[in-house]
């Protein structure tokens, strides 16, 4: 992994770092069956719950002789980190973690990952190539505007970009003047961040009359740890001339850098020779065939400071079948636009954030600042969707103002099949995030 | 003939106009009128200046979304008939009115309403054809001083 191997390699087309994405899939197969074998045993035998339930099961670590009795293996959720809270899942030694990385739990508690020293060169070997993937060269100049902290997004970027030889220019979330200033003076060309974040540094940046296009040496956007769609995709790319990429990743899993996609955009590409996948049926917890959509599983099969044996992420996504036309063999998983977590019961239909966001982007200059309240009005679930005035919507004609109104209304209506009260607001007034935004208020919960 | 108008998107909630034109105020631009149409929901609040760009600048750089259009003064007979009057010529010359309203001070025995047309050439000629008087913004806004 180190740097003089790319020195050579500045505008190549397929960068060395991707070779691993182009495996034949016989020897991927293998491959991942090897590490399987290996990480079962480690896990068994350091991770005292994990050997409990395998016990109870009667499966032992030799019992994996092929990738298909991974299904013989308990699962391992969120709620196994907090009960094992700070270290009982922890496979190695205290002497050969290197580094914390924290998410926020279900409850008051964090969950806490530990990485040993390879697995933070495997995870940054997922960050490079993703970036890699991307189109991200030596040349570039990168942002990283994801938090750096015990949040993974930061480190994770920041370390994928350096590895490759990009300039990367550590600046972390928060202070949206100062981003744009350095954006445009050190003529930044790769942005990493949050998807509702980079809307807010576009809006900012607008208030301040500055074009994108025309200002701003940006090529490529590296945005994930929110989930986005792709009409969202379509607003950032035509606002800015940038190519928007989704990469995907879990703090539980090691951090951004699990799977990206590639040019084709059909789906993410996982790389699997480190992050097995599974999908399952998020009721009887089966597997499915590759193409079925269920809930997204995934295994470590080589990380040792706090391995992953089938680790149900709450998402939800299908593998896709058939090759891509980019060539890659590891295999890409359908973009995550849903979060089990974030499924809304409104008036007992299940809703997806995500869902409504398709409807409000399917509407002409909608820009993509809104808010969802769902709230209770007697015995009737309500749901309101705030969504800001912009330059492009704004009228100073009520009719039109209103018709808009109406068109938002039956866009989101027609994907979700329940009706919702459209509140436009003045611009700028909806809650912004400079880290992973929050998009539901549910007064609900509150009651 | 026209004179520029400018708008801002307002919710209804208590301070919000208030806070407008403390901005204005705070630039030292006087609002020659303001005219605010709401719904239960939002409402739109136009605004006439003199030096509207200015208006413009320092409004959106307070965050709010400004609109500008292109209006019509005009000046109608304060007596019974005389709105009437206004409304026959534009009618007969095939306009439409979207929305109205007026100034504060007055012009001689006449008051001085606000037009928007959804042609605004045709009601000029329209207007002035059957004598009637139109404001270009630097006789509007002499008037006010
Ligand atoms: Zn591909």
């Amino acid at each position: 992994m180190a740097l003089y191997e790319y020195a050579h390699d500045l505008d190549t087309p397929v960068h060395p770092v991707s070779a691993p994405d182009y495996m034949p899939a016989e020897q991927l197969r293998a491959l991942q069956l090897h590490r399987l074998q290996g990480l079962v045993r480690r896990v068994y035998d350091n991770v005292p719950l994990t050997r409990k339930r395998m016990d109870e099961r009667g499966v032992r670590p030799e019992h994996i002789k092929t990738l298909k009795d991974i299904a013989l293996l308990p699962f391992m959720m969120k709620t196994d980190l907090r009960d094992e809270y700070p270290f009982g899942l922890f496979a190695s030694p205290m002497n050969d973690i290197v580094r914390f990385h924290c998410s926020s739990g279900t409850t008051g508690k964090p969950i806490v990952i530990g990485n040993t020293g390879n697995d933070i060169l495997v995870w940054q070997n997922g960050c490079m190539r993703a970036l890699a993937m991307c189109g991200v060269r030596s040349s570039d100049v990168m942002q990283v505007a994801y938090g750096y902290g015990l949040f993974t997004g930061g480190l994770g970027l920041h370390y994928g970009g350096e590895g490759l030889g990009c300039a990367v220019l550590p600046i972390s979330g928060g202070n949206t003047d100062r981003q744009l200033m350095l954006m445009q003076d050190m003529g930044v060309t790769v942005i990493a961040c949050t998807p509702s974040y980079f809307l807010h540094l576009i809006d900012e940046g607008m208030k301040k009359g500055i074009d994108f296009k025309k200002e701003m040496k940006l090529k490529h956007g590296v945005f994930g740890a929110e989930p986005w769609t792709e009409g969202m995709r379509d607003k950032i790319e035509s606002l800015t001339g940038i190519t928007a990429h989704d990469i995907y990743g879990l703090t539980e899993i090691s951090g951004p850098g699990v799977a990206n996609d590639c040019q084709y955009r059909r789906g993410l590409h996982v790389f699997e020779d480190h992050f097995y996948p599974e999908i399952v049926d998020p009721d009887t917890l089966e597997p499915l065939p590759d193409g079925e959509r269920g809930e997204l599983v995934f295994t470590t099969l080589t990380r040792t400071g706090t391995p992953m044996l089938r680790y149900r992420t709450r998402d939800l996504s299908r593998i896709h079948t058939g090759p891509c036309p980019c060539g890659r063999t590891i295999r890409a998983i359908e973009r995550i636009s849903a979060r089990s977590d974030d499924m809304l019961i409104i008036r007992g239909v299940n809703v997806f954030p995500s869902q409504i966001e398709a409807g409000l982007m399917s509407v002409d200059s909608v820009l993509p600042h809104y808010h969802i309240i769902v709230g209770r009005d007697g015995d009737l679930d309500t749901l309101e969707i705030k969504v800001e005035v912009t330059q492009e919507t704004f009228s100073d004609d009520i009719k039109t103002l209103e018709r808009l109104r109406q068109r938002i209304s039956q866009a989101v209506q027609r994907i979700i099949n329940i009706s919702a009260k459209i509140t436009l607001a003045e611009p700028h007034t909806l809650p912004r995030s400079e880290g992973k935004i929050k998009r539901v208020t549910d007064l609900r919960k509150n009651v | 003939m026209k004179i520029h108008q400018i708008s801002l998107f307002l919710e209804n909630k208590p301070g919000h106009l208030n806070a407008i034109c403390r901005t204005l105020a705070e630039a030292k631009i006087n609002i020659v009128t303001l005219s605010l149409a709401d719904t239960q929901q939002f409402g739109i609040v136009r605004l006439i200046v003199e030096e509207w760009q200015k208006a413009k600048e320092v409004l959106e750089k307070a965050g709010y979304v400004v609109n500008v259009r292109e209006v019509v003064a005009a000046a109608v007979a304060d007596k019974p008939g005389g709105m009437a009057e206004v409304l026959d010529i534009i009618g007969k010359a095939g306009v439409n009115i979207e929305y109205m309203y007026a100034f504060a001070f007055r012009h001689g025995s006449e008051a001085v309403l606000v037009f928007r047309f959804d042609n605004a050439d045709r009601a000029i000629e329209a207007l002035k054809a059957s004598g009637r008087d139109v404001f270009d913004a630097v006789t509007l806004f002499n008037q006010t001083k």
